[in-house]
């Protein structure tokens, strides 16, 4: 069954309120990142990855690391969402003794296919994981989510000069694009962003981080040219779907209050 | 060590299929067999630590089996974080092969040596830390890290270093090997200082002083029960690194000592807490150190109270 467009976004409703009753049940940050990569997300487990949540480990199956790991929120709801684990065990974010930390725990639920927290890693690990399937002749692919602020990271491009010499037209790399790092504005600072991987023999799509259409269309596309890589810089906004937090970066700290999470979830529609 | 490392792991890769070698831009012409033998396994990532580590642990999640070399402090501290969230956290068949341990590359200055490296692997949870004492056994370590299956640190010298064991001895991680037996007291040695601790244990013996040789090849885990014996049996404890004293196997042993209740070394051979202000080889600067038989033997007698004796 093909997810349409109107499945995911769907989809992508329920996971914004996971995020945010969990975030306000937690009392944690991080809501505005979690809530701009979730139509990312949603693409990606409902449409894009050949996953099988009965099955998550079968070694054939795509990969996904979240490498902005401070937006788990998203990714742990997507994940139960989709069927990998039960709903409930959503209520065990960030609380004393709970599987769910606010930043994910190797294979601490199945879905998770590496711990990321602090910024710079997942992509090296992705290449890894790229050269592995290369190595075995194994067909999966490897999709690593940063944030734009973590492309201030030197590990990033260490990662991104590697992968086009190693040939990994298997790995596919996706910016999120929110214009906001944790204490300043990026569009100025990382601009021009997609001219800087193309540099580096990435071959990059610019789209609407929030128009399943196009996210769908530039997912399902790669790899863009034989042999390299492939980056998206996907333009989102930060808080997306929540009017009040979108673009303020009060919400890169602040936890929902009990008001927050009524108001924020009627304008979701959940 | 460096040749016995790669003659070591061009027979691992050829019995698993899994063994792929990673280096950050160094081994000139030492990897050409191994990358002609396995096309493909070799992967020359460049200059940059932080990629060879976070590639390597996702090649181990991938199911491979990775050994990532550099120099040590290159291999160990550029990319410290990679090595803690990349490998050890998830717990990872990731081996890093640290060349030049202590001042194996003399000359090259402070930024080559490797004093710190030990102590730095050591506190990271799950990291196995191994400095084979001779190029026999770093083949025997390589082999055993390559179907250990959990991140290790293997801390190797580089050339030229001197052979103690005439024949292969029994290695297993975690083990150590008692190289020279004694009553008086025991030399806890790690690493390529081994030759000059066991140098000094014959010093010793010209004295009439009999010093056992431990060679605690890994020093994390530690071995608990040679300790406990070299203790019961002979006392006073000892121990010799090329290695800051600050973390390393003398700071190892201590701890060690605390947690089961026992008195920590008599005096620990290492590195004084500062950078070489000179330059130096490899041996000047282990005599700077006091990384000597001459200064170990006459320490260690005067320690035992038969200062004239030595």
């Amino acid at each position: 069954m093909i997810a349409d467009v109107s499945t995911l976004e769907g989809c992508a409703r329920k996971v914004r309120a996971d995020v945010l009753r969990m975030a306000h049940a937690g009392k944690a940050p991080h809501v505005g990142s979690a809530l701009s990569c979730t139509d990312l997300l949603v693409a990606l487990y409902w449409r894009v990855l050949r996953i099988d949540p009965v099955h998550p480990e079968n070694p054939q199956r795509d990969r996904l690391i979240l490498s902005k790991g401070h937006a788990s929120t998203a990714q742990y709801a997507a994940l139960a969402e989709r069927g990998f684990f039960a709903k409930s065990v959503l209520e065990e974010y960030a609380r004393d003794g709970g599987r769910l930390g606010e930043h994910a725990g190797p294979h601490c639920v199945p879905g998770i296919e590496a711990a990321t927290g602090s910024l710079g890693h997942g992509l090296a690990i992705g290449a890894g994981l790229a050269l592995a399937a290369k190595l075995q002749s194994a067909p999966y692919r490897t999709f690593v989510i940063l944030s734009d602020g973590e492309c201030y990271e030197g590990s990033v491009w260490e990662a991104a000069l590697f992968a086009r010499p190693a040939l990994l037209d298997n790995l596919v790399a996706v910016v999120d694009f929110n214009g906001w790092s944790a204490m300043a504005c990026t569009f100025e600072t990382l601009h021009p962003l997609a001219d800087k991987w193309r540099s580096f023999g990435w071959a990059v799509q610019e789209i609407d981080g929030h128009n399943f259409d196009q996210i769908v269309a530039a997912l399902e596309s790669t790899p863009y040219e034989e042999y390299c890589p492939s980056l998206i810089v996907a333009h989102t906004v930060k808080g997306k779907g929540v009017s009040f937090m979108e673009r303020d970066l009060e919400w890169h700290y602040r936890p929902p209050s009990d008001d927050d999470l009524v108001r924020a979830l009627r304008e979701i529609g959940a | 060590m460096r040749n016995a490392f790669i003659r070591a792991l061009e027979a691992a890769a050829r019995s698993d299929p899994r063994v792929v070698l990673l280096t950050g831009d160094l081994g000139f012409k030492i990897f050409d067999p191994f990358a002609a033998e396995f096309p493909g396994r070799f992967i020359n990532v460049g200059v940059a630590e932080a990629n060879l580590i976070g590639v390597a642990a996702g090649l181990a999640l991938g199911g491979m089996r990775p050994f990532a070399y550099s120099i040590a402090p290159f291999a160990t501290l550029r990319c410290l974080e990679q090595i803690r969230n990349d490998v050890c956290y998830h717990n990872l068949p990731v081996t890093i092969i640290g060349v030049g341990g202590g001042y194996s590359y003399g000359h090259n200055g402070p930024t080559h040596h490797a004093l710190e490296d030990i102590a730095v692997m050591r506190v990271l949870p799950n990291m196995i830390v191994v400095c084979p004492g001779d190029p026999v056994e770093t083949e025997l370590a390589v082999a055993a890290a390559a179907i250990h299956g959990k991140p290790l640190y293997l801390r190797i010298g580089r050339a030229g270093d001197a052979r103690v064991h005439e024949s292969a001895p029994e290695f297993r991680i975690g083990e150590a090997i008692t190289v020279r037996e004694g009553r008086d007291c025991t030399l806890v040695s790690t690493g390529g200082i081994l030759p000059v601790a066991v140098a000094a244990a014959a010093r010793l013996s010209e004295a009439r002083i009999s010093c056992r040789v431990v060679n605690m090849h890994t020093v994390k885990p530690l071995d608990d029960g040679a300790l406990r014996r070299s203790f019961e049996e002979t006392g006073a404890l000892f121990t010799a690194e090329e290695h800051s004293r600050i973390g390393g196997l003398g700071s190892a042993i201590a701890e060690w000592a605390v947690a089961n209740d026992r008195p920590g070394p008599r005096h620990s051979f290492g590195a004084d807490d500062c950078f070489a202000s000179l330059s130096g080889s490899q041996a000047y600067l282990r005599e700077r150190a006091g990384l000597t038989a001459e200064h170990m033997a006459a320490t260690i007698a005067a320690k035992l109270g038969r200062r004239a004796a030595c």
